[in-house]
């Protein structure tokens, strides 16, 4: 009896749940995916208003404190609370600016990968035969070389820059979102809608992008969320490798190439800036998961 | 089973010539032709650069030049360094057994570790140890490892001075190379203090390299562990009274390791990934820091040769892992 009153409460008049509402159920009972979530908020937030908390100007060099330890330790203070770098810029400023980079690169390259990889996959899925094959075989090609070699090579060809870099990270990733589209679309497609819509007369272009292509947002969205990590991490061991953002550019791979040679002389310089590598792509892979495990209908009871 | 073979092998033929293409275009994409390149800022006289154009038959159409690319491939012919002048082929054999001992000591730790890391945590559901491995293990999924090798060295080279900072081995031994792998080679002449140095410069490198694949091959085989645990015939094996660790060393261990080797195969290309960052921080004289230095070199048939044998490394590797696949999992060979 009582179960029964729990359960009318949740769902009034039999009705089932509002999806989004049934989502939130699920997502939020995901502490790691709460916690990324808040995280992820705090980033933007650096991101959005960066030139309003930062102390300093991110690029502006004073060589009367520079290598200045951190507030907590001797020799440190609070108007440089993080520290400065070699030529006595402080670093707390340059981390707050670089999350605006980290989140345009994350959110750029998952935007444009997503976008060529859905049109391929639909193609590649929809169309079959030999469509399928040569994209499909391309695909595979591109996940044959190592990730970091191929972003390499394609940057070694377009020159470094953080918008090639970019570019080079999008196309690093795009198979991904491409297998996912054509899997779902192929699943999708020997549906009864698909064959009720074909019948009612749908055009070509209206099946795939209004019928087939919302019912394959829920894995697109899990892999997008997991993508802007990855693009992150990528293009920060781009920037590392001299090959990505060029200095002064406050991205934070970048600073973490200007501060490998004072490792030994001032620990904060490097600690920083990977920190915050890490915090914000374990935030993005913790709220991934937690998208995933409430979007699947498998794990749900 | 020889149709399962043939079938995989010749899937390989599109990708080869994918690769090769990938490398072909590489060089004529820069822009600037391959002769101005190698003349560099010095720049050229248009009579000669005429001529060197014609001698390396760089005035022909580009199909005509693919194929002479690809002539010279199969006969072992991938250019010289431009800075060096070696060819670049013995320049990779002499640097990859480096990345290999590395990346086989990466490979080994990860395995070490992440197994048994994973097993314990899906016998032990939801328990401290469980959430424990769980979270390391994401937070060594999203670790920029060239951060992490910086802070590795910071802590046990500068602050502890436990390990050296750089190489592959104190620069007062020299070792007759055999193996190519140092620590082999070491122990093969007989030189233990040499073995020593060779392992503590080893040490931290494999470490970072391995951290990635570690933290999928504990997720990966808790998962697969869950999964089997869950089926019927574990509960029967429970059921007639099994000690709990037959059960899972015997049972479900055998049945959770076919998605794990499969992993284990993908990791390859992270492995290279990887070494190209590890071996930049860590000075490792292997085909990674190689590849950064041709860059910044601008030596394109270093960039070319290399990416083309990595790009072939990774490509056998996983053939050889699918094929492994299919010897381990009969479904998969039937399977059409």
């Amino acid at each position: 009896m009582s179960t029964e009153t729990l359960q009318a409460t949740a769902a009034p008049a039999g009705a089932p749940p509002h999806p989004a509402r049934e989502f939130w159920t699920y997502f939020s009972a995901n502490r790691g995916a709460v916690a990324g979530l808040v995280v992820i908020g705090l980033v933007l937030f650096c991101a959005l208003f960066a030139p309003l908390i930062a102390p300093h100007d991110p690029n502006l060099t004073n060589n009367t404190v520079f290598l200045k330890p951190p507030f907590w330790q001797e020799g440190g203070s609070l108007s440089y609370p993080l520290g400065t770098d070699a030529i006595g810029r402080d670093i707390l400023s340059r981390l707050l600016y670089g999350a605006r980079l980290s989140l345009v690169i994350g959110i750029a390259v998952v935007a444009l990968a997503i976008v060529v990889g859905i049109v391929l996959g639909l193609v590649a899925g929809f169309f079959k035969g030999i469509a399928d094959i040569a994209i499909m075989r391309l695909m595979d090609i591109l996940m044959t070389m190592p990730s970091l070699l191929l972003a390499i090579v394609i940057v070694a060809i377009l020159g470094p820059g953080l918008m090639n870099a970019m570019l080079a990270v999008a196309i690093v990733v795009l198979p991904h979102y491409v297998r996912i589209t054509r899997a779902a679309v192929i699943a999708e497609s020997s549906k009864d809608y698909v064959v009720a819509a074909q019948v009612s007369g749908a055009r070509t272009g209206r099946l795939m992008f209004s019928e087939i292509l919302p019912n394959c947002a829920a894995p697109l969205i899990v892999q997008a969320t997991l993508g802007v990590s990855t693009a992150i991490l990528d293009a920060a061991a781009l920037g590392f490798l001299g090959l990505g953002a060029q200095p002064p550019t406050p991205e934070w791979g970048t600073m973490l190439a200007d501060a490998r040679e004072f490792v030994l002389r001032a620990w904060w310089v490097v600690t920083f800036p990977g920190l915050a590598i890490l915090i914000t792509v374990l935030a993005f892979n913790l709220l991934g998961d937690g998208l995933r495990d409430a979007l699947d209908p498998k794990l749900k009871r | 089973m020889l149709r399962f073979i043939l079938t995989r092998v010749s899937l390989v033929i599109p990708t080869f010539i994918g690769i090769t293409l990938l490398a072909f275009f590489l060089v004529r994409l820069v822009p600037g032709d391959p002769i101005e390149t190698m003349a560099g800022e010095r720049g050229i006289d248009p009579a000669r650069h005429a001529q060197l154009l014609k001698e390396y038959g760089l005035d022909q159409p580009l199909f005509v030049q693919y194929g002479r690319y690809i002539e010279r491939v199969v006969q072992g012919d991938l250019g010289k360094s431009i800075v060096t002048r070696d060819s670049v082929l013995s320049e990779f054999g002499q640097l990859f057994p480096a990345t290999i001992e590395l990346a086989l000591c990466a490979i080994l730790l990860a395995l070490l570790v992440g197994l048994p890391a994973g097993i314990i945590a899906a016998v032990k559901r939801n328990s401290i140890f469980d959430h424990g491995v769980m979270g390391i293990s994401l937070t060594g999924y999203s670790m920029p490892i060239f951060w992490w090798g910086l802070l590795l060295i910071l802590l046990f080279s500068v602050q502890l001075g436990i390990t050296p900072v750089s190489g592959r081995i104190a620069v007062q031994y020299f070792i007759e190379p055999v193996t190519g792998f140092l620590t082999i080679d070491s122990l093969l002449a007989g030189d233990t203090d040499a073995f020593w140095s060779a392992l503590s410069h080893l040490v931290l490198p494999a470490i970072v390299l391995g951290t990635v694949p570690l933290a999928v091959i504990a997720r990966m085989t808790r998962s697969a562990m869950l999964e089997v645990l869950g089926e019927d015939y574990i509960r029967t094996a429970r059921a007639k009274g099994m000690a709990p660790l037959r059960v899972v060393a015997l049972h479900a261990l055998r049945n959770a390791l076919i998605p794990v080797v499969t992993v284990i195969g993908l990791q390859v290309g992270t492995l290279f990934t990887g070494a190209i960052l590890t071996e930049t921080i860590f000075s490792w004289p292997g085909v990674g820091k190689w590849l950064i230095e041709a860059i910044s070199r601008r030596d394109y048939p270093v960039l070319q040769g290399g990416t083309l044998l990595l790009g072939m490394v990774v490509m056998s590797v996983n053939l050889l892992v699918d094929l492994l696949y299919g010897v381990i999992n009969p479904r998969i060979r039937h399977a059409r």
